[in-house]
């Protein structure tokens, strides 16, 4: 019996390790004709699923609006598949995950930019400012917020706030900037309340120490809290990165679901999961390849930032 | 001379309606160490907290009576019990030093976890600075032992040197006071010995209050000796006639074992 | 001029406090305005056919239970390998991956169950949708018990094998009850969490217009609707995915809630 536990045990906890690496064959199987078709230039490639007719590369029946820009780089790429599809298609359609990798970064990055100071913020009110009656109260309403499903900040993004900031800065409702901001609201919850507890840490007799030297508040903040629990804010800020690069619903109200690379901050795009969420149901063959590919992309962006967070800045903090 | 006076003090903690020390007068005088002894809860930790009003970080604390402190410009007794402003507090922390039961170094170098509370006075001028804190490494006497890795973190100094550059970066503003919570209370016997050494010299420049559970510590090194219980000063005198004379029972009863 | 540094500095703090309060608020009283205006008794009686949302209440709830039926009781078995069986390395890679897999965008998550199970069985299912759930749950629920297993005082575990009692005898008859209040607590969290999750059943369930009980056919799915919805040009498209997301926000936070109101019961004693 207690043999038979052990096992099971065992068994359980090893499917986490197969689930993974059966998550990564997967996508790196259905990605292969992806793979095979495009290459790594696949995430240089601007084009989504544009038509080019072989016989003549220069008519090219344009899905997406944007060719302007990068026709040098387009021509290369087009030699290269025409090369490749000579014998057997009459017109090739291209596949390049360019402006969904790219959506994806800067909308993460806008959402850190706006999230990070307010979580830190939040994070010193609620570890050194307010008095406990009042700090353990917000602490639940910061906790709540974080658990409010992300479509909700999805709708309430599109129909509210956005309309605000497309007055504020002009623009279409539906851009690059609100959606980073809508990820921004929604990630600011989870980091302020990881970034609070990191704060924790701090010994108090230490912070009474500098006070007992006359310290102000704000410089036992700065030389000793934030300095001691360093490692962890980054871990954290990291951690709130990750999540904020894989969020779909939140993201995909608000950022336009466009395949051309944004010239301006206000301009729509899109980003992996959106491009995921709202293209699967309608792909097959090469563009399904295509989507797996970028699916493949991110979880390999996502594990390998979270694994550093994990391993560089949260050893042992459990 | 007393540098500080406490005059009928009592001290409530938030939400407690009985005072956790009532009644207090003792005083800490100049150039002198003041031991505080007693069984464990009997509030001498709290009277010594009281004196440097570190109580304050956490809001609700009610003072009775006053704690006077000497001002050194005019001559004067100043009740800190009155201090409302900030800079007022910060100031009083600067007169009144600190040193915790467990060692705090904050996390940064030797150099500035000596140099922080010089920095935070305003001294900015470097050379002045290196003399300050070379100075009082030499008062905490570590100076010898770390001149060689001043810019490596503190953390890597051993319990007993943690604690002397504690010391050390109390003493490096030139405080009138400073108080020792239980200072040796997580060392080892050797650095204990060399703390005590420590204290015994540091009072030539500085009055100090030091709250004990070990009360050989206490007859070592100090002049005067107050034994506390359940919040009452039981006894207040000169540390041999505590020791060897004791006017109250309770205080014999304490010092020679029968409680605590 | 330290001090005035100093008020700016905590001013500023507090001010991104009440900013991320406002938030809070902002999103909740919007939810309660357009969620209680489009929000009738009608919507829990009739499915989505019909106007209505019963359908996709039930759906998705059974979709969260079966999910919570799967990865509850490996999460926990796991967890418990973890804390109390696992020595070395692989316990720690396992805790490290199981860590990393709680952080897997969830989107990508549907894509492994729509490769894995939709395309072999040919079509969306509220099975795969299930699976796709249990896959977020899984880590969650392994976290919660691997860090509620490490409080529990090494000397308990000490007494009942003095007494004779087996491992897993001692596990399960005193570990776990001793740890039980956390562990239940995390699983409502986990519980809250995977019920709101939209983004791994996009093209796992998928959602449907009618009641359903048939885990092999499409499955409606609240979530996955209110998407469809939102999105719809009719203005009551929108107020029924208003009165939605009203309902989905109170579940979770009522379920979140209750959870926390145990550990705080929990404090207490």
């Amino acid at each position: 019996m207690e043999k038979i536990f052990r096992n099971l045990s065992l068994a359980s906890a090893s499917l986490v390790f197969i689930i993974l690496i059966g998550i990564f064959i997967t996508l790196f199987s259905a990605s292969k004709g992806a793979i095979d078709e495009f290459g790594l230039g696949f995430i240089t490639n601007p084009n989504w699923n544009k038509e080019i007719s072989l016989s003549n590369p220069d008519a090219q029946m344009d899905i997406n609006l944007d060719m302007s820009d990068d026709s040098a780089s387009d021509d290369m790429m087009l030699e290269d598949t025409i090369l490749f599809d000579e014998d057997t298609k009459k017109t090739f359609t291209e596949y390049g995950g360019l402006v969904p990798i790219v959506g994806t970064l800067l909308t993460t990055l806008i959402a850190l930019a706006f999230a990070l100071p307010i979580a830190m913020g939040i994070a010193v009110f609620l570890a050194e400012i307010a008095p406990k009656n009042i700090s353990a109260p917000i602490s639940v309403a910061i906790e709540l917020l974080a658990a409010i499903p992300s479509i909700i900040f999805g709708m309430w993004g599109l129909y509210y706030f956005a309309p605000i900031i497309a007055d504020l800065v002009g623009g279409y409702q539906v851009s690059l900037l609100s959606a980073g901001l809508v990820l921004g609201v929604m990630i600011l919850p989870f980091m302020a309340a990881i970034t609070r507890d990191s704060m924790n840490t701090t010994p108090n007799v230490l912070k009474e120490s500098a006070y007992a030297m006359g310290a102000t508040k704000f410089e036992v903040i700065k030389d000793i809290i934030f300095p001691y629990s360093k490692v962890g804010i980054i871990g954290s800020v990291i951690l709130a990165l990750g999540r904020a690069l894989g969020e779909t619903m939140a993201v995909a109200f608000l950022i336009g679901s466009v395949f051309t690379l944004p010239s301006k901050i206000t301009d729509p795009t899109i980003s992996i999961p959106v491009a995921m969420a709202n293209n699967f149901g309608e792909a097959s063959g090469l563009g399904e390849s295509a989507l797996f590919y970028l699916a493949l992309i991110l979880f390999v962006i996502s594990f390998a930032i979270i694994s550093f967070a994990k391993l560089y800045f949260l050893r042992g903090t459990k | 001379m007393p540098v500080m006076q406490l005059n009928d003090f009592s001290f409530t903690y938030p939400g407690v309606s009985h005072p956790s020390l009532k009644n207090i007068n003792i005083e800490i005088r100049k150039n002198k160490i003041t031991a505080l002894i007693g069984p464990s809860g009997c509030g001498k930790s709290t009277l010594l907290r009281s004196m440097n009003r570190i109580h304050d970080l956490y809001p609700g604390n009610k003072y009775e009576g006053s704690i006077e402190l000497l001002n050194t410009k005019t001559n004067k007794m100043e009740n800190i019990l009155n201090i409302k402003k900030e800079n007022e507090f910060i100031e009083l922390r600067q007169k009144v030093g600190m040193i915790f039961q467990k060692p705090t170094p904050f996390p940064m170098s030797i150099f500035d976890n000596v140099a922080y509370g010089l920095k935070i006075a305003g001294i900015k001028n470097k050379t002045q600075l290196e003399g300050r804190v070379e100075q009082a490494l030499k008062d905490a006497a570590l100076w010898r032992e770390v001149k060689d890795r001043l810019g490596k973190s503190a953390m890597g100094l051993s319990g007993g040197q943690q604690q002397r550059l504690c010391i050390a970066r109390a003493v490096a503003v030139k405080p009138e006071v400073i108080l020792f919570d239980e200072p040796t209370s997580a060392l080892d016997p050797i650095s204990t010995g060399a703390i005590e050494e420590l204290l015994v010299e540091l009072k030539k420049d500085v009055s100090i209050a030091i709250v004990t559970h070990n009360m050989q510590q206490a007859s070592r090194i100090s002049d005067y000796t107050a034994f506390m219980y359940l919040g009452d000063l039981i006894e207040f005198d000169k540390t041999e006639h505590i020791f060897l004379n004791p006017k109250e029972k309770q205080t014999e009863d304490y010092i020679t074992g029968r409680f605590g | 001029m330290r001090l005035l540094i100093n008020k700016i500095v905590l001013g500023l703090s507090t001010l991104s406090a009440l900013i991320g309060l406002g938030f809070l608020a902002w999103i909740l009283i919007t939810l309660f305005i357009k969620g209680l205006g489009s929000f009738h008794f009608s919507l829990f009686l009739n499915d989505l056919i019909d106007g209505g949302l019963r359908n996709l209440i039930v759906g998705q709830f059974i979709l969260a239970a079966i999910a919570a039926a799967l990865g509850i009781p490996l999460g926990m078995i796991a967890g418990i390998y973890i804390q109390e069986y696992g020595r070395g390395k692989y316990a720690e890679i396992i805790r490290n991956l199981s860590d990393i897999m709680m952080s897997a965008p969830s989107i990508v998550i549907g894509a492994f169950v729509y490769a894995i199970v939709v395309v072999p069985t040919g079509g969306t299912s509220g099975a795969a949708g299930a699976i796709a759930l249990s896959i977020m749950m899984l880590p969650i629920v392994i976290n919660t018990t691997d860090n509620m297993l490490s409080l529990v005082p090494k000397e308990l575990r000490e007494a009942g094998i003095a007494l004779g009692a087996s491992k897993y005898k001692v596990i399960i008859d005193i570990v776990i009850k001793a740890a039980k209040v956390g562990i239940m607590t995390g699983i409502l969290l986990a519980f809250a969490r995977i019920i709101g999750e939209t983004a791994p059943l996009l093209f796992t369930s998928e959602t449907s217009n009618y009641f359903s009980l048939d885990l092999s056919e499409s499955f409606p799915s609240l979530t996955v609707s209110i998407y469809d919805l939102a999105n719809e040009p009719e203005e009551s498209s929108r107020d029924l995915a208003w009165a939605a997301s009203f309902i989905l926000t109170v579940l979770v936070l009522a379920i979140n809630l209750t959870g926390r109101f145990f550990t705080r019961n929990k404090g207490g004693k």
